[in-house]
């Protein structure tokens, strides 16, 4: 499964275009790592913890569209966008989505 | 009394570590992406340059979250009052973005990449403090890495 932000793909062509895919997840922090975070809000700094979290949220999203791709038979997902919005305090929803096509190799 | 030695000590070491990881993170950046500018090219644009025959293509993210200090936060809430630019919030948000470029030109570097085209940027508040203030923003850098083949 071919996932790319580009529009056209070097060296292939788009044979069916299969609609839009997406996939998302809603991930809360945990109260420790919140700790953690109101520490860091009086010093200040990167908050590692949440940046692994989000990055796994977001895999977690990228697997989910590339399953719903898969089921309509596509084997690429063209222009994937990420949207991140925090939905209450301490959730957040992670959200990625694009478009399903069949490409073919061309030469 | 006792509230505002609380509220002083906690703007002086706001202050103080804020400041000390400010100015290294700056030096880290700057020394990163020194390192990257020529190996990986940044291009924000939608198609990729023609001149690549043989290629492939891999999405590669890069992120940072980076927390706002309590100093920080003081100093804007008294701009709020006033209006006018909020530096404070400028270099916070300016040090997750390039933080989260650097993250992506790594992992495409990694993965034998010579360029990233198609790069977007996707900024997201994700916890808020008291009032709505900014407790610490997200930056997500995303693009497709061009990995060359290598020549048999």
């Amino acid at each position: 499964m071919l996932i790319t932000n580009l529009e056209i793909v070097p060296g292939h062509r788009i044979t069916r275009h299969l609609g839009l895919v997406q996939g998302s997840t809603v991930r809360a922090k945990h109260v420790g790592r919140d700790i953690m975070a109101g520490f860091k809000n009086i010093f200040g700094g990167e908050l590692k913890a949440y940046t692994e979290l989000l990055q796994e949220s977001r895999e977690e999203a990228l697997t989910r569209m590339k399953q719903q791709a898969e089921a309509i038979g596509a084997n690429a997902v063209l222009n994937v966008r990420f949207s991140t919005s925090s939905l209450t305090q301490g959730a957040a929803e992670l959200f990625a989505y694009g478009t399903a096509v069949v490409l073919e190799e061309t030469r | 009394m006792s509230e505002l030695i609380i509220f002083i000590s906690l703007m002086l070491t706001g202050y103080i570590f804020g400041q000390m990881a400010e100015r290294g993170h700056y030096r880290s950046i700057l020394r990163r992406e020194e390192a990257f500018r020529e190996r990986v090219l940044l291009m924000p644009v939608r198609t990729p340059p023609p001149l690549q025959r043989g290629c492939t293509t891999r999405l590669v993210t890069g992120s940072a979250v980076i927390s706002v200090d309590y100093f920080k936060r003081f100093v804007a809430g008294l701009r709020n009052l006033f209006g006018g630019r909020i530096t404070t919030y400028e270099s916070l948000l300016d040090r997750a973005r390039r933080e989260a470029i650097l993250r992506m030109q790594k992992r495409a570097h990694a993965a034998g990449a010579t360029m990233v085209v198609n790069l977007k940027l996707e900024t997201a508040s994700i916890s808020k403090g008291i009032g709505d203030s900014i407790g610490s923003v997200e930056v997500l850098a995303y693009g497709t890495a061009i990995i060359p083949h290598r020549e048999p």
